[in-house]
């Protein structure tokens, strides 16, 4: 009796186990299914490099290179703005804050992933956009720029995370070997530590991006939604992701812009697949 | 002060700084959304309906909504999650299923919110007929917090030391005794912890909700589990975007702002006495 009990507890154990691969699989099977009905409308080419996104006028134009230029634009910008200061703080919650309070200073930058995006989103509206708005004197605030330092900061939890384990993770003897050659504290940080968690730092850098391409509300609310090719920073943009959540709700099912959409959901879960394997290979590498 | 003290000296205020811009832009957001917040909570803001189009009334039903679509989040991804944690820190050998395994979580934590949502609405609104509601929400939900609580509950099982397992396995207990009397006890505080902080997140996450099931304006409570539901942060997107008089309504959104934040802490705070308690039991 006790090895039947058994027998369908570690079964059943096994299913938990292959959930994951399993429910991977069905997502990605399901954005196909209903995706790739759109190249019956348009070519894989035109699609991806077609320079006008109007799907619902007549005959619809599905180009999605506005939104993809969009996202990479705002992507660029966060990442400008995230990675110096979020390595930065990484490093000096690692090596040079108090040990005492180290704690507390990690559980802070958590606190910011704590906030749901939309509060960030709802709070960038109100501060940030004016802010940009009379920085640069334009028409309007919502531009790729605002977007790009709001979400520099909604990454900053993941780069700061992953980067201190990384930099905690390098071996004690790598630093007390270069104190001992009489190195300062500050040439041991920059010439043999961050050398020797570069794979981590990598790998947190590529995440941190990966969770600024991801992001929905907070870029919808704040970049303008404006589906047009960018040409500056400072001008109203759309990111994949956004298009998705503003147009979802109208498109008719079964309809050209409703498979148009989900062919973005492909491009989105290939794009946030080909970074995460990319982070996965500098993390292992590290080991 | 030589060159490489003033080198050393300038790197290090160059550091601190980096660090007190995050903390400076936490504490104006944290000041921000409390001091004007605050002034639009009271007992009525959150015990009774919205109305008149949302610009009067409180928020009652966006709490009860996203409450009972976490519960849902909860009952898919905690079993789930703790189940899978335990096959690949306890059972799985080094094997190719294994890498596939741990490839498929770490994918599912790459993928954006909104692919989520588009998933659920092909898999649990359309393929499953069971319509846009709190199921559909919860059940993708769900999915998107299956990877953290795996994560977590994975960190849990490592600490737990290897001799707990060959002592008992050593005494004669099988693997799946050992497991349930040498590892769990040990490891399930810091299970629930990870799991539950996946949970507050996924109770403030929109974008997968968006079209699975939330809706713009229900002044009353959700009968069942098959009905649309008010949360609180669509309810915030609404108030702050879409609204018809966006400026009149904006002390209403803070005050939602709030609410949202205070809700997501509780259940971080929650989490943390969790653990303190079954610690401290575990001592005793």
């Amino acid at each position: 009796m006790r090895k039947v009990k058994e027998f369908i507890i570690e079964k059943l154990i096994l299913i938990c186990g292959l959930a994951s691969i399993f429910f991977v699989g069905l997502i990605f099977l399901f954005l196909l299914k209903e995706g790739l009905s759109v190249f019956n409308i348009v070519t894989p080419l035109d699609f991806l490099f077609g320079k006008s996104w109007y799907p619902i006028s007549d005959p619809a134009q599905l180009g999605i290179l506005p939104l993809i230029l969009g996202s990479l634009l705002v992507t660029l910008g966060a990442a400008v703005i995230s990675i110096p200061i979020g390595i930065g703080c990484a490093i000096y919650i690692a090596e040079i804050a108090p040990a005492r309070i180290k704690e507390v200073l990690k559980a802070g930058i958590e606190l910011l992933a704590a906030i749901p995006s939309v509060v960030l989103g709802f709070i960038g509206m109100i501060t940030l956009v004016p802010f940009v708005k009379n920085c640069f004197h334009l028409p309007t605030g919502l531009t790729a720029l605002s977007g790009s330092i709001m979400l520099a900061f909604m990454a900053m939890p993941t780069i700061v995370s992953i980067a201190e384990d990384a930099l905690y993770s390098v071996p004690k003897t790598y630093k007390e070997g270069a104190l001992a050659l009489g190195a300062t504290h500050w040439q041991t940080i920059w010439r043999v530590m961050l050398p020797a968690a570069s794979s981590g730092l990598l790998a947190a850098i590529m995440l941190g991006i990966g969770r600024v391409i991801g992001e929905t509300m907070a870029v919808m609310m704040i970049t303008g939604n404006a589906a047009v090719m960018p040409n500056t920073i400072l001008e109203p943009i759309r990111t994949l992701t956004a298009t998705i959540a503003a147009e979802m709700g109208e498109a008719v099912v079964g309809s050209e812009h409703y498979f148009a959409l989900f062919a973005i959901g492909i491009v989105l879960f290939i794009i946030s697949f080909a970074i995460n394997v990319t982070a996965d290979l500098f993390l292992h590498r590290k080991q | 002060m030589n060159k490489k003290e003033f080198g050393q000296f300038m790197g290090f205020n160059l550091l601190r700084m980096c660090f007190f811009i995050v903390l400076l832009t936490l504490a104006v957001i944290s000041f921000d959304i409390i001091s004007k917040g605050i002034k639009a909570i009271n007992w009525e803001f959150i015990s009774t309906m919205p109305r008149n189009g949302m610009t009067e009334g409180g928020v009652l039903p966006a709490i009860i909504g996203t409450i009972m679509v976490t519960v849902i989040t909860a009952i898919l991804a905690v079993p789930l999650g703790m189940g899978c944690a335990i096959y690949i820190n306890e059972y799985a050998n080094n094997s190719k299923i294994t890498r596939l395994i741990r490839m498929s979580i770490r994918n599912l934590s790459g993928v954006p919110s909104i692919v989520y949502g588009l998933f659920g609405v092909v898999l649990f609104v359309q393929f499953m007929h069971l319509g846009t509601c709190i199921l559909s929400s919860g059940l993708t939900l769900g999915l998107m917090t299956l990877p953290w609580t795996i994560t977590a509950s994975e960190e849990a099982l490592k600490s737990v030391p290897n001799s707990y397992r060959y002592g008992s396995l050593a005494l004669g207990a099988s693997k799946w005794q050992s497991i349930r009397t040498n590892v769990l006890p040990y490891a399930i505080p810091g299970m629930l912890t990870g799991t539950i902080l996946g949970l507050a997140r996924a109770a403030g996450e929109t974008a997968p909700i968006l079209f699975t099931g939330a809706a713009f304006y229900l002044p009353f409570l959700p009968k069942s589990l098959f009905s649309q539901f008010m949360a609180l942060p669509y309810h915030l997107y609404i108030m702050s975007t879409q609204h018809h008089s966006i400026s009149k309504v904006r002390p209403l959104a803070y005050g939602t702002a709030l609410v949202l934040i205070a809700l997501v802490f509780l259940i971080n705070f929650f989490a943390i006495i969790l653990r303190y308690h079954l610690r401290k039991r575990r001592m005793e």
